[in-house]
């Protein structure tokens, strides 16, 4: 990043933001929790702070307190935090509320629910340029000037639409307008591209550093992507369990982190060790057999007027990892509920080791012994009130005769096979961690030794370390088992890692189809470029 | 963490608050269980044997609440027809209960054809007025305690019918739901292994709250008449006999009126904390 304005880190006339020592506590139930234990960072204008680490690290609640956006059980228990050299600890929320928008900008995750469904844009940002002194016949103007400035198109039309006529890059944009209305020094980005598809993400950010330069902000970047952060930030602090364990310039943090924890994060970002599992891939034989053919696969949903999956061709060779990438709305899910036997589909042939699918699953599973599925979030896959014994003792059951010791005793395996302790057996899914979580969804698919997995986003609700892990296991489980997987996701630094084969798809359509190292290398299709750009780049 | 609480007494433990009502709903509760175990545990006379000489005495320490036209102790009365009243609440809240989730189950659970014939007879039951109902079916069925709360458990099929659907169809879409599917479960094992446990938290607090307004219909029901045939105590019938004296004595009909409130009232806040207590140690 260029940065037109050099600001010296130290010099105090600059600093936008300054926290000292700050200490942060909710309360629960019973006693109250510190989660922040004695945090110092400054961010000066121009510059760009990225607060880095893993959910229940505190980075988030580091940003609500700095933000004056606490929740009522949350309470600042020590320290202080300065907004331009105005010391905002004990501020309520009506000494914050002039500061909004004009001191400092917020810019939240996810945009579709920050705004009002019912307002319209230009009723938005006209109330909020009403509260910036901005007078009544001057509004539309500045609002049309701020959406065209966070590159809006046709910003006059756009003025009168509700939030869901816009895309969420859009709306990510409309908030940073908001943010920016009132000219702020600091702004406040708490995981501002998480919920926008990839290319988006880099557009998102692009405007970002853009409209930092041109204003001189300070910007304070929230996020669990190290990639990310040292892509985009001058400065990096890591935060591990409510402790700063490494702050610097970004160069010097990635280049030699002072701290354990940071070195495993930044080994754990596939972003930055593209090659972690090359010793385990393998060339991919054509000529072997297929574990899932599928062939000129069309699906439409009921009342929509485009079909989701559009002739679509995919072949995953028996005992490959073949990834599935695209953003959200390219049919990637589609595909994979369709060969899991979960949704009917309207043409093509469809076929899993060897089998076809009937165009209308029955309801009863039949080819549950040939192919299972991983999904997404393991916590709403998991039966809430099961303990860990009965989900896998149950599909044991199902597939056997065996007595109630000799289940006990697959169980039981079945837990050594994904690496999770004896002592969670009587636990319910609540009480896990998402990792535990996801290997017990694992060893659960796994329970009737099924050919073929498919595995829906299995790691993307899951923080990097755990990624990791879960990832190892999967390649491992592959090896051991002889497995195909059928990977769907929209991360393509972790397809890079682990697949051997990729099919991209863009709304339903397959864009192209290759082995990873070649489509990497090569991309044949501008699509494909501009999904394979948006991964941060390797130092 | 002593630090942290001295630096910040405003997030400190705060007891969880025992309220004053509470405690109240709960006694009184268990005073009327107390009532229908041992009826003549707290009134010491017969609530039929009539005293020509004590007719209509207003309340006072040998007869807390009065006597009425025949010289009965009426608080006897009231103690005595608890058993009949509650127990006729229970009876049709159990027909409500056992026979809504079911056709509730089998609608979201089957759903097509099968919705639609059920959700369409719970319409039409939601379309007539509960005591109207209630009146109607009592008169095909005959007087009596039984009958009236057989009445009023019908009249309740429809309200838990509705919410048992809407559970059900909530929970089928879950993820669990289809990935134990997937594995291979069958019909009968997801639906009442996990789609059934799931989905019925909802249902039990509208049930401790049915009761207080079954306890209502059965004293309507009994009030008109439908109940049980005097001299045979039941809330309701109190309430209707006092209305005769409703000028020279009143406390005929207010002091039964009034244990009936309570009770309902008592149910409700019970009802209340059992929603709290659940929801509470789920989250």
């Amino acid at each position: 990043m260029t940065l037109t304005i050099e600001a010296p880190v130290h010099a105090p006339s600059t600093t936008a933001l300054e926290i000292r020592e700050l200490r942060v506590s909710y309360r629960p139930v019973h006693h109250p929790v510190e989660v922040v234990h004695g945090v110092t960072l400054s961010v000066s204008r121009g510059r760009t702070l990225a607060l880095v680490g893993q959910s229940g690290s505190g980075k988030s609640t580091i940003a609500l307190a700095a933000a004056g956006l606490l929740p009522k059980r949350g309470a600042i228990t020590g320290g202080s935090i300065a907004l331009a050299s105005r010391d905002v600890t004990t501020f309520t929320d009506r000494d914050w509320r002039p500061l909004r928008g004009s001191e400092l900008g917020f810019v939240p995750q996810d945009p579709l629910s920050s705004l009002d469904p019912l307002q319209t844009i230009g009723s938005r940002l006209g109330a909020e340029l009403k509260r910036h002194g901005v007078p009544r016949r001057e509004r539309t103007a500045r609002a049309i000037e701020l959406l065209t400035r966070v590159g809006i198109v046709d910003a006059a039309h756009k003025l009168r639409l509700r939030p869901h006529e816009l895309s969420g890059g859009q709306l990510q944009r409309v908030l940073i307008a908001i943010a920016i209305s009132g000219s702020p020094q600091l702004l406040i980005a708490d995981e501002p591209t998480s919920a926008l598809d990839v290319t988006v993400q880099r557009t998102i950010l692009d405007l970002l550093g853009e409209l930092q330069d041109e204003l001189g902000l300070a910007v304070l970047l929230i996020t669990h992507d190290l990639a990310l952060a040292r892509e985009r930030a001058d400065d990096i602090a890591v935060l591990h369990e409510g402790v700063v364990v490494d702050h610097g310039p970004a160069e010097r943090v990635v280049s030699h982190p002072e701290d354990d924890y940071t070195r495993e994060l930044f080994a754990n970002a596939p972003a930055l060790s593209p090659d972690r599992y090359a010793h385990l891939l393998r060339r991919v034989d054509p000529s072997h057999d297929a574990a899932i053919e599928v062939s000129g696969l069309v699906k439409t949903f009921a009342g929509s007027p485009r079909p989701a999956v559009d002739a679509v061709d995919l072949r995953v060779a028996r005992g490959s990892i073949h990834a599935l990438v695209g953003e959200s709305g390219s049919g990637k899910s589609t595909i994979a509920r369709v060969v899991a036997g979960l949704e009917p589909f309207d043409g093509g042939i469809v076929s899993v080791a060897g089998r076809d699918l009937p165009r209308h699953p029955a309801p009863a599973n039949r080819h549950a012994r040939r192919l299972q599925m991983v999904y997404q979030n393991p916590l709403s896959a998991l039966d809430p009130r099961f303990t860990v014994r009965q989900l896998l003792e149950e599909p044991i059951a199902l597939s056997t005769d065996l007595s109630a010791a000799d289940r006990a005793a697959r169980a039981t395996a079945a837990l050594d096979h994904v690496a999770l302790p004896q002592k969670v057996l009587g636990s319910r899914p609540h009480d896990l961690s998402g990792g535990q979580r996801q290997r017990v969804a694992i060893a659960r698919a796994l329970a009737l030794s099924p050919e073929v997995l498919v595995l829906d986003e299995p790691t993307s609700a899951l923080d990097v370390t755990v990624q990791t892990q879960i990832v190892d296991l999967l390649m491992e489980l592959r090896d051991r088992d002889g497995l195909s997987y059928l990977f769907i996701s929209h991360d393509l630094s972790l397809v890079r890692q682990i697949a051997e084969e990729v099919t991209v798809l863009e709304h339903g359509r397959l864009v192209e189809h290759a082995p990873t190292a070649e489509l990497f290398a090569n991309p044949r299709d501008e699509y494909t470029r501009r999904l394979i750009d948006a991964i941060p780049k390797a130092p | 963490m002593t630090a942290t609480a001295a630096l910040a007494p405003s997030i400190a433990r705060r007891p969880r608050v025992v309220r004053p009502l509470d405690i109240a709903a709960v006694a009184f509760l268990a005073l009327l269980l107390v009532a229908i175990a041992i009826p003549g545990a707290l009134s010491p006379y017969d609530p039929l044997a009539a005293a020509p000489g004590q007719t209509l005495q207003s309340p006072s320490l040998t007869h807390p609440f009065g006597t009425d036209y025949l010289g009965r102790d009426l608080f006897s009365r009231v103690m005595h027809g608890t058993s009949r009243t509650l127990l006729a609440s229970a009876i049709a809240v159990a027909i409500g209960l056992g026979v809504g989730t079911l056709l509730g189950l089998v609608a979201a659970y089957f759903g097509r054809g099968v919705d639609a014939v059920i959700s369409r007879i719970v319409d039409v039951l939601l379309s007539i007025p509960g005591l109207l109902l209630s009146m109607m079916i009592v008169v095909a069925l005959g007087f009596g305690s039984i009958n009236a709360a057989i009445a009023v458990g019908i009249a309740s099929v429809a309200t838990f019918a509705r919410l048992m659907r809407s559970e059900v169809l909530r929970v089928k879409a879950l993820t669990f739901v289809e990935s134990s599917r997937h594995l291979g479960v069958r019909a009968g094992r997801l639906l009442f292994h996990h789609v059934l446990p799931n989905s019925w938290g909802p249902v039990l607090s509208m049930t401790t709250l049915q009761f207080g307004s079954s306890i209502l219909a059965i004293a309507a029901l009994s009030f008109l008449g439908y109940g049980a045939p005097p001299p045979q105590p039941e809330w309701g019938m109190l309430v209707s006999e006092g209305r005769e004296y409703l000028a020279s004595s009143p406390w005929l009909t207010l002091l039964p009126g009034l244990v009936i409130i309570l009770t309902v009232l008592s149910v409700s806040r019970l009802s209340k904390l059992i929603t709290a207590a659940r929801t509470g140690a789920r989250s």
